[in-house]
């Protein structure tokens, strides 16, 4: 059933967090790895809470709190890789890497007011810069078909279409050589 | 109500199925479990039909089992117009490892295709 298709080539060397920039608001943001504080789930809990329903992909994130602490508490794990985009105190966005077999399956989230800045660019970067230097070789996500602003990220960072029959578009990247290919 | 649920062994088939059955002993619906071959399924027709006759037996009603060669989406669509069905009910879709929700091939046949209100269990 898993046999999803990579791109042959690694893509290129993406900058590893700490990354701070000015987004195109004139806003300070900071992307940085996740650090497992107590401080930074209820960051999230309050980004998630305040998601905007009508942005939700496939059932995630889920509506209300007590589903998005399940939820987190299942991708915060120290399996999983986690970035996320700080404007002060505040959550501006979060992205994660969720193993699955030998590959990990990617997701994105920016908050309302911080869409259009530029955060979202600079956010999937530095989780794929954190997953490089953790040594991760390949990564996929799917993406509903009709969200076009989402899929020209996805292809401008190097993703490509690895299925298409489906509702939903799935891309694949891969990150690293593997060590067991040629 | 005359209800088709299709199931072909993935876990979100199973727990369509248990709902259905549970729904029906309430209601009093008028059940058929079609057992359908799902290429994306371990589990074989004998045991998925094994597991329809345990839920209904445990539910008390009566209903009917039926294996279902072929394309099951088309089957699905083509069963439940040429015999009358109410509703067709399904499976809801499995969860990927970031808890993306994914509609099955079959589900996304029957879903387009269905000229029969269809219900996806979740």
């Amino acid at each position: 059933m898993n046999d999803r298709r990579y791109p042959e080539a690694a893509a290129d060397r993406f900058e590893p967090p700490p990354i701070a920039f000015t987004d195109r608001e004139g806003r300070e943001v900071e992307i940085r790895a996740y650090d497992g504080s107590e401080g930074t789930d209820e960051a999230l809990v309050s980004m998630y809470t305040a998601f905007d329903p009508s942005d939700r992909a496939q059932g995630i994130p889920p509506g209300g709190e007590k589903r998005v602490r399940e939820w987190l508490e299942a991708i915060l794990t120290d399996d999983c890789l986690n970035v996320v985009a700080w404007c002060g105190d505040e959550v501006a966005g979060h992205a994660t890497l969720v193993p699955d077999g030998d590959a990990y399956e990617l997701a994105i989230f920016v908050h309302q007011t911080y869409q259009e800045a530029g955060v979202g660019t600079r956010l999937i970067s530095g989780l794929l810069g954190h997953g490089q230097a953790e040594g991760v070789e390949k990564v996929w996500l799917t993406v509903e078909r009709w969200n076009r602003a989402a899929v020209s990220l996805y292809e401008k960072i190097g993703f490509e279409t690895s299925n298409a029959e489906s509702f939903e578009l799935e891309m694949a990247l891969r990150l690293n050589e593997s060590e067991d290919e040629e | 109500m005359k209800v088709l649920c299709g199931i072909g062994g993935s876990d979100d088939s199973l727990r369509a199925l248990e709902r259905t059955v549970d729904r029906a002993a309430v209601a009093g619906d008028e059940l058929t479990v079609a057992v359908v071959e799902n290429p994306d399924s371990d589990a074989a027709v004998e045991e998925v039909t094994r597991r329809a006759e345990e839920a209904i037996r445990d539910a008390g009603i009566d209903a009917e089992i039926r294996r279902v060669e072929g394309d099951p989406g088309s089957q699905l669509v083509d069963i439940a117009e040429r015999e009358g069905f109410d509703e067709i009910v399904l499976g809801g879709g499995q969860t990927s490892p970031m808890g993306k929700i994914t509609i099955g091939p079959i589900a996304e046949f029957v879903l387009l295709n269905s000229m029969t209100s269809v219900t996806l269990v979740r």
